[in-house]
């Protein structure tokens, strides 16, 4: 993975302190998630300190610092799902699945994501895994889709 | 540029492109604020030092807000003192309601400001933020449930220190202050200096205290309580006791230590001119074959740990020489324990600093012989006026003492220690008297004194050029390190220490000081100096009596087995 990111950092050579976010966005792209040796890479090319880079990049939703799981789960927190109950939503599968808004699971197979809003507020609330969405949710619902997903 | 603005109906002279709190600041009218800090650049994070300005719809905070030509301004109207109330009141709307346990208790800004602006109820009551308490470090607590975010840890970190050691973190109402990849603060790259502690307005950074466990060693029948104390704290105390800044209370201190049952008390000055005698013997060795300069001071902790983690390239450069702590520490177990037939065991040995890095540096492996500590815990000025308020002593009517044989006699050489530039002062004395056999003309090297940044001093001994460089803080040092490795700074002594001004400025030193007091602590010192007797280390009785009774001479075998040391690169995230 480190050489990847080294390959990709070459692209940058030139570039200063204002490309760090695109840089992060491409590693991110690449490798699917920041890790540790991405954050001091970058450090080290940029000449920052890794705790400017990793308090940009927890400053924006789109970066995370685990790598994906075989399932993401992304639940859309946009003011209308809001409205609609994601934050009981959000609770229930990090219950149920043992994990935190931003983490995955130790076996590497779920992973779950806030997102702001992913545009389909007449539907909401709404949730997408791997990319396919399940819309209009009741705790019923989301029950349901659980227990597809992991079984009993 | 000058020009005139109104304040308060009042007419005050500015200069172009400052802000409008600097100016109002200059001209004696204050605003309160609780992230702005002289030399670092303004965030308007706080937003308490707001002030109404005539045509403005909005309230400026004048931290961040350069001052214009025929500006009106008013810093107390009703408008503004409510709006102030109101953002104190938010703040403490989230707030952990422990101010009698709280560190800070009595010397918050918070708090101040809340007594200020008589907020006495909680109108506005938040949730409360749960944060873990970051216990890590040796020396510095980290407690973001009472951060208000002002960022000035932040600045001071980066700007000041150039470690960069935090940030912030997430965003909105989440955000907390933390280190790279949210590490507990030990194992991030924090050199455990205390500019943050120092800064912080809240109790949300302070020092690890260990005055239980000081407490529990003297109730302790069994053990025998030693303690040492540095230079910089006899000159800083007694502003705690409302005595006047940087009195010297040296005897006062030693009469109070043994009221509270300390059984030995030694002078770390002491062990400071064993360290300039072992310092010399260093440079004269290389002096002879002319290689192997600069040699860079280590007896700072802080800067110490700074160059294992940013510059482990210069490790070798670093003097061998252990901190004037760890040097009588180690002498304490190893040499006076057997000669009072006392079992190493059963002392423990108590060091007051003016420093949180001391904490880190008494248990490092390094300072250690067969697993027993050099010095057991190290407790700061802070701490020793609890210690003292806390054991009832009336120190304004107590009668001075001395300090214990053997290590109680000081030079006024090794009592330089405490300020920036005193060490090489202290080192430069002896030297001369080594390199010429002759005492310097005048022990005063002014050249040596009040130094800001880093500067170049090229001083004559003998005949010869003996270049010192002085590094007052570590604001640019990456420059001086540079310049050391590529060999374009041809220096033969680098004395750096990690805060501006030196240990008087130290992370455990009291709260609430200005740069008067500051300043007033360095005179303090270097009026010691005048009146002393003895004024350089080697001229110390009691050193050359424990080099004939234990150590030999400088740079033997036994010394270097007791009083040296070396460090390895430190891995941790940059």
């Amino acid at each position: 993975m480190e050489n990847r990111i080294e390959i990709l950092l070459d692209k940058y050579s030139h570039s200063r302190r204002d490309s760090l976010i695109p840089i992060l966005q491409d590693i991110q792209e690449e490798v699917g998630y920041l890790s540790e040796e991405a954050i001091i890479l970058v450090g080290k090319h940029l000449e920052m300190p890794t705790s400017k880079i990793y308090g940009l990049a927890t400053f924006y939703n789109q970066f995370r610092f685990e790598p994906k799981g075989t399932f993401h789960i992304q639940v859309c927190h946009g003011t209308a799902c809001h409205m609609l109950g994601a934050v009981s939503i959000i609770d229930f599968i990090e219950k149920r699945l043992k994990i935190k808004a931003g983490q995955t699971s130790r076996n590497g197979k779920y992973s779950l994501e806030v997102v702001p809003c992913i545009g389909a507020c007449s539907q909401s609330p709404v949730i997408s895994i791997n990319g396919e969405y399940h819309s209009k949710l009741t705790a019923e619902r989301i029950k349901q889709i659980l227990i597809d997903l992991i079984g009993e | 540029m000058q020009f005139n603005i109104e304040v308060n109906n009042r007419i005050i002279e500015v200069r172009k492109g400052e802000t409008i709190l600097s100016a109002l600041f200059r001209n004696g009218i204050k605003v309160p604020t609780l992230c702005n800090m002289k030399d670092l650049s303004p965030t308007g994070a706080c937003r308490i030092c707001v002030v109404e300005v005539e045509g403005k719809e909005n309230l400026v905070t004048s931290c961040s807000y350069p001052v214009e030509e025929s500006m009106k301004i008013k810093t107390h109207s009703p408008r503004v003192v409510k709006a102030r109330k109101t953002l104190v009141e938010l703040l403490l709307s989230n707030h952990p309601d422990d101010c009698l346990y709280c560190e800070r208790n009595g010397c918050c800004e918070l708090q101040d400001l809340a007594i200020d602006l008589n907020i006495r109820e909680r109108r506005i009551s938040g949730k409360k933020s749960r944060h873990k308490l970051d216990l890590s470090s040796p020396s510095i607590v980290r407690d973001p449930a009472k951060c208000i975010l002002c960022g000035r840890c932040v600045r001071v970190c980066d700007e000041i220190q150039s470690v960069s050691t935090l940030d912030f973190l997430n965003r909105g109402n989440k955000t907390i202050i933390g280190t790279a990849m949210a590490r507990d603060l030990n194992f991030s790259s924090c050199i455990n200096c205390g500019r943050c502690v120092m800064v912080c307005p809240t109790g949300a950074l302070h020092e690890h205290s260990y005055l239980d466990e000081v407490l529990d060693s003297l109730n302790n029948s069994s053990l025998q309580v030693v303690v040492q104390y540095g230079p910089a704290v006899t000159v800083s105390l007694a502003e705690e006791f409302g005595i006047k800044s940087g009195k010297d209370i040296t005897g006062v201190i030693n009469a109070a230590l043994r009221k509270i049952g300390f059984t030995h008390i030694f002078d770390t000055a002491f062990a400071a001119d064993l360290a300039v005698m072992e310092t010399v013997e260093v440079i004269m060795q290389k002096l002879e074959t002319g290689e192997g300069f600069p040699i860079i001071s280590s007896c700072c902790p802080a800067w110490v740990k700074y160059a294992e983690q940013f510059y482990p390239e210069v490790l070798s450069y670093l003097s061998t020489c252990k901190s004037p702590q760890q040097m009588l520490g180690s002498i304490i177990k190893s040499y006076y324990a057997p000669q009072q037939n006392i079992n190493p065991n059963a002392i423990y040995s108590v060091a007051i600093m003016p420093c949180l890095a001391k904490k880190f540096e008494a248990q490092r492996e390094e300072m250690t012989h067969k697993a027993i500590s050099d010095v057991d815990v190290v407790i700061t000025t802070r701490e020793l006026s609890r210690l003292i308020k806390m054991y009832g002593i009336d120190i304004h009517n107590i009668e001075p003492q001395t300090s214990d044989t053997p290590f109680g006699a000081r030079s006024s050489a090794g009592k330089l220690f405490g300020t920036s530039g005193g060490t090489a002062e202290a080192i430069l004395r002896t030297l001369h008297h080594r390199i010429t056999g002759k005492e310097l003309n005048s022990l005063k090297l002014q050249d040596l004194r009040s130094v800001s940044g880093i500067k170049e001093i090229p001083i004559k001994i003998g005949g010869k050029v003996f270049k010192v460089v002085l590094a007052n803080g570590l604001t640019g040092i990456e420059k001086l390190m540079e310049g050391i490795q590529n060999k374009s700074i041809d220096a033969h002594f680098v004395e750096i220490m990690a805060c501006p001004g030196g240990c008087v400025n130290g992370g455990g030193q009291p709260f609430k000081s200005g740069e008067k007091d500051i300043r007033a602590r360095i005179r303090s010192l270097y009026e010691v100096d005048e009146v002393d007797n003895i004024k350089a280390s080697h001229k110390n009785p009691l050193i050359n009596e424990l080099y004939e009774n234990f150590l030999e001479k400088p740079g033997s075998d036994k010394a270097k087995q007791q009083l040296h040391t070396c460090y390895t690169k430190r891995d941790v995230l940059l």
